[in-house]
């Protein structure tokens, strides 16, 4: 928590619409990317997650709170020259691995664009060399690799491509939404593992986006629950995964496959209006925060709820 | 009674190619009892959902079943004619997909779509059909009011509940449920599972329930079956599967599912291989 952070969000709000139509996407959303360090960030689908990494992506502008890039205001006075600055900071890795690629280019091409455009290497032969270092590091042989079209490559494989072409631009920081879940479980751990080495080696700030709380901590340091477009619980992820406070953190964790919990016979009456209870209680607005632990926060809720 | 309600015998299942064929389903056999949940895991391109088109006779081409029998009730559904066919799909074993809740009509209302599938198998009447949808509804815990709304007006889990509801609503004997709940976040997911269990004990159906995550399957079903490029390469009842796995790829796929762990860090747990400069 030393050093500067790289980003920072501080009290974000997106709203939708106008007038009776107006939907509340996101309130009050504050943290902090740190170089090396990931944040994941946790919740159900409409939560307000991806919401989050367009705001930071920079394909909308909140409409209350800031977006802070190495201290300065990114919302939209940065100037173009900053602007440009930024994006070439930040790179996206997305959850469809088929639609995230061109079908009619080779993955070198895909590689090389991003390498000459952003300078990184000049003359067909550096070029050449930069993607193949690029696809060894994430784990693809440049000789077999290279000349292939996306077709002709796994799920697995392809990610591995997106994570190759964001790491070609040489980001500072990197917004992963839903990088696995549309690959098979099987392959899941592996590509986790390469983001959180990635990170590590390159001294990249990640936003790992998720619905899939037992995969978080695999990636990141810190965890941020959120609920709609709420942080409920956030801090230490090995504190929030491990002694979760909030309802709805708990709700999440134990809804979590268990293999050794029988679903049989257990109806299902109870654990429904349990969840519904705890979503309507989540789901109103709160400004009090309670310090649970060094790097450990949760929103308050109705009393009868926490236990 | 004692028979069991599907029967899966040394299924063949080919997809033609330009120059010979792929064998997606190589000589699988299973049988499902009754009142049983039964799974089928493996990683996608094993021919899980293969099989599921086979039951239902519904295999799209290029695919097509070179050998085997299917016995459904003491039926062998590779006989049935056409005819014969359409009145065992819905009415006798109902389906749900992974994007079931897409495969809902965004034009018509939640009733007219009930009225539609209970009108084509019971010939029911429009004032029986909405009965039937309102009693289906609360069945799967939505206000039967919204018989009268839109699908965009329901939440994705909602959506997925109400294309249960429909399915259940002609008490089919058997439903395959090809990963039902893939696209839906884990609260809602273990909502719908419980939800199943508990109808399935009121009702009696049996399951075949498809999925890649060993772990839901082991919450959820009696017997599970492994599957592996096309072949069976476990089956047995759900403690073995997961206290005692004699294959070495179900113990694979038990090690690959990401759990929670104690403590973050898995970057420093395992040293990738690298591809060798």
């Amino acid at each position: 928590m030393t050093a500067p952070p790289l980003l920072e969000l501080d009290g974000v709000g997106m709203r939708f619409g106008a007038g009776d139509h107006m939907v509340t996407a996101l309130r009050d959303v504050s943290f902090r990317l740190q170089p090396g360090r990931a944040i994941a960030l946790v919740g159900e689908s409409g939560c307000g997650k991806t919401t989050c990494a367009r705001l930071i992506a920079g394909l909308y502008r909140p409409t209350a709170g800031q977006v802070r890039f190495r201290g300065r205001d990114v919302t939209g006075q940065a100037g173009r020259a900053g602007e440009l600055a930024y994006r070439r900071a930040v790179q996206m890795i997305f959850q469809d691995p088929f639609a995230s690629l061109n079908p009619v280019f080779n993955i070198a091409h895909h590689l090389s664009r991003p390498v000459k455009l952003h300078g990184h290497a000049a003359g067909a032969r550096a070029v050449e060399a930069r993607v193949a270092e690029l696809l060894r590091w994430v784990g693809l042989d440049p000789d077999i690799t290279a000349i292939k079209y996306p077709h002709q490559l796994s799920g697995g494989q392809r990610q591995r491509v997106n994570i190759a072409r964001a790491l070609a631009v040489e980001p500072e920081i990197l917004v992963a939404d839903e990088p696995t879940s549309m690959l098979d479980v099987s392959i899941r751990l592996d590509i986790l593992r390469l983001l959180a080495e990635t990170k590590a080696a390159r001294g990249l700030a990640m936003l790992y986006i998720t619905h899939d709380i037992a995969t978080a901590a695999h990636v990141a340091e810190e965890v941020v629950v959120m609920f709609a477009g709420q942080m409920v619980e956030w801090g230490d992820a090995a504190a929030v995964t491990g002694a979760p406070q909030h309802p709805y953190t708990r709700l999440l964790l134990s809804a979590v496959p268990d293999p050794d919990v029988r679903l049989r016979g257990q109806g299902s009456r109870a654990f429904q209006a349990r969840a519904e209870a705890i979503r309507a209680a989540s789901r109103t607005a709160s400004d009090e925060i309670l310090a649970l632990g060094p790097n450990h926060f949760m929103r308050a809720v109705p009393e009868l709820l926490l236990q | 009674m004692s028979e069991p309600l599907l029967q899966v015998r040394d299924l063949v299942i080919e997809y033609l190619l330009d120059q010979g064929s792929f064998v997606a389903v190589d000589r699988v056999s299973f049988e499902i009892g009754r009142g049983e949940i039964f799974g089928l895991a493996g990683e996608s391109g094993c021919g899980k959902s293969t099989i599921a088109y086979a039951i239902t006779r519904l295999p799209r081409p290029p695919a097509w079943i070179r050998q085997g029998e299917i016995r459904f009730d003491g039926t062998d559904l590779m006989t049935l004619d056409e005819p014969a066919l359409r009145r065992l799909r819905w009415r006798r074993i109902g389906m749900v997909f992974q994007s079931a809740m897409n495969s809902l009509n965004p034009l018509l209302r939640i009733e007219r779509q009930f009225f539609d599938v209970l009108h084509r198998h019971t010939g029911c009447s429009r004032a029986e059909g909405r009965a039937k949808a309102e009693a289906m509804l609360r069945l799967v815990g939505i206000d039967p009011r919204r018989v009268g709304d839109y699908p965009h007006q329901f939440s994705g889990g909602m959506r997925q509940r109400l294309v249960i509801a429909i399915c259940l609503a002609l008490e089919p004997d058997l439903i395959i449920m090809d990963e039902p709940t893939t696209a839906l976040d884990v609260v809602v997911q273990r909502e719908i599972l419980q939800q199943i269990c508990e109808l399935q004990e009121r009702l009696g159906f049996s399951v075949l329930f498809i999925t890649h995550d060993l772990h839901l399957m082991s919450q959820f079903c009696d017997r599970i079956a492994v599957m592996l490029t096309g072949r069976i390469v476990e089956q047995g009842p759900v403690d073995q599967i997961t206290r005692a796995p004699l294959h070495d790829y179900t113990r694979r796929l038990w090690e690959a599912i990401p759990r929670l762990p104690a403590a973050a860090g898995v970057g420093t747990e395992a040293v990738r291989e690298r591809m060798p400069s």
